[in-house]
């Protein structure tokens, strides 16, 4: 079993994004998506610290202090691109502007809840963000993560054992493994496997069933 | 003649009382009124809460003001970040009160604060912990919970211009909370690269008029930021 490499699985997401939409990308591997989408694809990045048309990060002697990205990195604005402020930012997201969210998460359940942001009720020091705005705000949402835990544990699965980020907003999961799609009342559907990987390995390396169409 | 401009720190903090809730602009170190921070720190009020996206990083700003024991309490969408070692330490401990909020719904909290609005209905944190307790209304087959208005009684922000009207220019993604905050509180205090002729901001550019900021100081932040 081979499967994807963190890189190969933001381009794979990337595949699936078509010119013209507006893109909220997460941190981590969600946020590499973007070195994966053609220049020539127009698609507009959207960064909840108020840039709608982010580009990549600079070349490190243009780096400017005030063009941050939402993890703090240093990031660049393409032509056509502009500054607002965050209640603005939000309405973007929070009036179904924004066609398609990319996030991390812990675990992704079988009626389309994700979890990411707490792994107890009394997490040590808790930090939300914009994910709870973003899953339920953003017209998609999309999850990229590793299909299990450095461990072994599952991480897609019946339904999420740690506190709901959103319930029911998944829609599609990308994994080293492959990509499902969440339907709801029928669970996960295998869309593709990575290569070398087979169908009864991945359900081995799911809590919960694979459907196929 | 109208002139918020003040010309020293000891001006621009005049009148922080104790207890007061203090909004604090920037996202991470961009936008954030550093120096504004190092001025309530010398200042010397004290019970605050304090409301920010972050909670500070090291052991200077609000991570300073934090450990100094001036916070009560703040009011955070991710106070964990790395370098947030006094937040967690004061969490930890017990010493420090948190609220956590989304980020949109703090946004929009100030926002709703600053336009009158007492409360309103958002579909963000629906069927999470974060919803528990808040009263929840179906509106068109979908269920929202509602949040309050987050009104304050000092704002600390950062911009790039402003002149003595109090009218505002931001640089880049440096604008981020710094326009709502501005709105929220009774009394919002600019930090400012540049100070500006009145009609020398082409009026179109306001970004933030005015009307919502009570004192302006300019701050020379160094080549770094210029």
């Amino acid at each position: 079993m081979t499967g994807f490499d963190r890189k190969q699985m933001a381009a794979r997401v990337a595949e699936d994004i078509p010119e013209g939409w507006f893109v909220n990308l997460g941190i981590g591997i969600p946020t590499m998506i973007a070195n994966y989408v053609p220049l020539e694809r127009e698609v507009i990045l959207h960064s909840e610290n108020g840039i709608l048309g982010m580009g990549p990060a600079p070349a490190p002697d243009k780096v400017d202090p005030w063009l941050v990205n939402a993890g703090k990195q240093a990031v660049t604005l393409r032509p056509g691109g502009s500054y607002f402020h965050h209640a603005d930012s939000f309405a973007m997201i929070r009036g179904g502007h924004i066609d398609l969210c990319v996030l991390g998460a812990f675990e992704v359940a079988a009626n389309g809840d994700i979890a990411n942001w707490a792994t107890s009720e009394n997490d040590s020091a808790p930090a939300v963000g914009g994910a709870m705005d973003l899953g339920a705000g953003a017209k998609r949402l999309w999850v990229v993560m590793e299909h299990t835990t450095k461990d072994g544990g599952h991480k897609i699965v019946e339904r999420c054992s740690y506190p709901l980020t959103t319930p029911g907003a998944v829609s599609r999961v990308y994994t080293n493994l492959g990509v499902l799609d969440v339907v709801q009342g029928k669970g996960f559907v295998v869309r593709d496997l990575a290569p070398g990987v087979t169908l009864e390995q991945m359900q081995a390396a799911s809590g919960a069933p694979l459907h196929t169409n | 003649m109208i002139n918020k401009i003040v010309q020293s720190m000891a001006d621009a903090m005049a009148g922080i009382k104790d207890g007061s809730t203090v909004l604090i602009g920037g996202f991470g170190a961009v936008g954030q009124p550093d120096q504004l921070i190092e001025g309530l720190i010398e200042q010397g009020a004290t019970d605050l809460t304090c409301v920010a996206n972050n909670a500070g990083t090291g052991r200077v700003g609000l991570a300073r003001l934090m450990e100094l024991g001036r916070v009560r309490k703040i009011i955070c969408s991710f106070p964990r970040s790395a370098g947030s070692v006094v937040f967690e330490e004061l969490y930890r401990q017990g010493k420090l009160e948190l609220e956590i909020v989304p980020q949109g719904t703090m946004a929009e909290r100030m926002r709703a604060a600053g336009a009158g609005v007492p409360a309103f209905f958002t579909a963000t944190s629906v069927g999470t912990i974060l919803a528990n307790g808040k009263e929840q209304r179906d509106f068109n087959g979908r269920t929202y919970v509602m949040e309050h208005a987050l009104k304050a009684d000092v704002a600390l922000v950062e911009a790039w211009e402003g002149d003595r009207w109090g009218n505002l220019t931001y640089r880049s993604s440096g604008r981020n909370f710094n326009p709502v905050m501005a709105m929220a509180a009774d009394m919002t205090i600019a930090q400012v690269s540049h100070i500006r002729e009145l009609g020398e901001i082409v009026p179109e550019n306001v970004h933030t008029p005015g009307i919502f900021v009570k004192r302006v100081l300019h701050i020379d932040r160094g080549p770094a930021w210029a």
